[in-house]
């Protein structure tokens, strides 16, 4: 059999439809389709390898939830023991009563928006995706709370990562220097409170705007030291 | 602007009436991520042909009975403005537009992939600015690169362009009176420079020795237009890794 081939390299821009390996040593991962022999891209992102796989980190996209992710998220709706949350995704997120509250609660005596009301801003974790894509959140997290004030940015779902850095380290930075409160949700939600709120706003859209091209932090620390 | 009668020839010593080749482009220029608010966006031009595409989604679907619950719902709008034409158009569905926004639809399905996104829907919106021929192609050719910048999984692109019969001879990117008075007009897009074509279809008589001439033209046409797509792509996200290597 011929030997297998990879033709790209990590972290390198490719676009729906370019080949990235030939041959059966490698396998496809996320964002890549294999035909025959060969592994193509089905998105426009940068390579990431990892051993025999191969997969792609796309610029752009959806969020989709999956368990464990903490995720920001608008109250809706409310019904009787649920709220229904947009956590920025195609897909609604649902907080059932038991998950949010740890007491007892008497339905007929108490109105549940005494927790939370249509419009509150709630960090939640992701308990559980159906295979029928019905998203289950739970409060059951100690970081899991709602979110008072502050302001809410979205950036795209797949650069979570870079604002984030490794170990939170451009967070961390942005964070410091904006004397900011931040959460950042895996759906691309982001909360800022503090006392710089704009600085940081700036440096975040900057990530969302940049995180493709090479010397990011190198950017995000001289924009950040130069201030407003 | 007095509208131009027909000119006796349209081909000139193997020039056409815009002074290009048999087998030659209008210019083309490309521009990716105009629109802010969609998940991606372009603008794809043939000469004086405009063509914008906006996509939104993966998003919700709504009316929830057109929902599939393994797939996601593909919709197409193609739309030419009022002021597109030199004869006003009326905004608004028509015959017309209801047949090329199927054809496009039918053609977009060829390359995505429905099931990574189930229960949603993605619109795919074509409007076109200015029209002097060849507006599917350019429409289908702007909904692709929208489509990869929107981050919608896809096999491939799609590559789209026109061959036409003039005075007689077969003609790339068939172009203003051209499309008019020529004798023929064929749309033909295929996936990225494969052999696998997702759209003909064909206005005019010709003999099957023209028309599979035509198809090759038309192929070697949607490879030029596949190369185009792709630099442009490329261009607008450079990631600056290759400046670091060179240093």
């Amino acid at each position: 059999m011929d030997k297998s081939e990879l033709l790209v390299k990590e972290r390198q821009l490719v676009i729906p439809g370019e080949t990235l390996a030939r041959g059966l040593d490698f396998l496809p991962s996320s964002g890549c389709y294999r035909v025959d022999n060969e592994i193509k891209a089905k998105l426009m992102g940068l390579v990431k390898l990892k051993d025999r796989f191969i997969g792609i980190v796309p610029l752009a996209g959806v969020y989709i939830p999956k368990p464990g992710d903490g995720v920001i998220g608008l109250v809706e709706d409310m019904q009787t023991t649920i709220w229904v949350l947009d956590i920025n995704s195609p897909y609604d997120a649902i907080l059932p009563l038991g998950e949010a509250v740890g007491e007892y609660v008497d339905l007929s005596k108490t109105d549940i928006s005494v927790y939370y009301d249509i419009g509150d801003l709630i960090y939640a974790k992701v308990l559980n995706v159906s295979k029928s894509k019905q998203v289950q959140l739970t409060m059951n997290d100690y970081r899991a709370r709602k979110l008072i004030g502050g302001r809410v940015l979205t950036i795209t779902p797949s650069k979570v990562p870079r604002l984030i850095g490794k170990e939170g380290s451009m967070i961390e930075l942005i964070k410091d220097k904006s004397k900011c409160q931040i959460i950042v949700g895996q759906n691309g939600v982001v909360w800022l409170k503090g006392e710089r709120e704009g600085l940081a706003a700036k440096a975040i859209l900057t990530i969302e705007r940049e995180s493709h091209i090479v010397g990011l932090t190198d950017r995000i620390s001289e924009l950040l030291n130069k201030g407003e | 602007m007095a509208k131009a009668g027909k000119p006796e020839k349209m081909i000139i010593n193997g020039k056409r009436l815009d002074g290009r080749e048999l087998e030659e482009f209008r210019p083309i220029s490309i521009e990716v991520g105009i629109l802010k608010r969609a998940g991606g966006s372009a603008v794809f031009r043939f000469g004086d042909t405009y063509a914008l595409s906006a996509v939104y989604g993966p998003r919700p679907m709504h009316p929830k009975h057109l929902q599939n619950p393994q797939k996601t719902v593909l919709r197409c709008r193609y739309s030419m403005a009022p002021f597109s034409t030199q004869e006003r158009v009326r905004p608004g569905v028509n015959r017309r537009s209801v047949e090329i926004s199927k054809v496009l639809n039918e053609a977009l399905s060829n390359v995505l992939f429905f099931e990574d996104y189930p229960k949603t829907g993605i619109d795919v919106f074509v409007e076109i600015l200015q029209a002097e021929a060849s507006t599917r192609c350019a429409g289908l050719n702007a909904a692709s690169l929208a489509l990869a910048e929107a981050g919608i999984p896809m096999r491939d692109f799609i590559s789209s362009c026109s061959v036409g019969k003039v005075d007689g001879k077969i003609v790339l990117d068939v172009g203003g009176l051209e499309d008019q008075y020529g004798e023929v007009d064929m749309a033909v897009a295929t996936i990225g420079n494969e052999d696998k074509i997702v759209l003909l279809q064909l206005d005019g008589i010709v003999t099957k020795e023209e028309f599979l001439k035509m198809l090759e033209l038309a192929k070697k046409g949607c490879a030029q237009i596949y190369e185009k797509q792709k630099e442009v792509l490329k261009e607008k996200y450079k990631t600056g890794e290759l400046d670091v290597e060179s240093q």
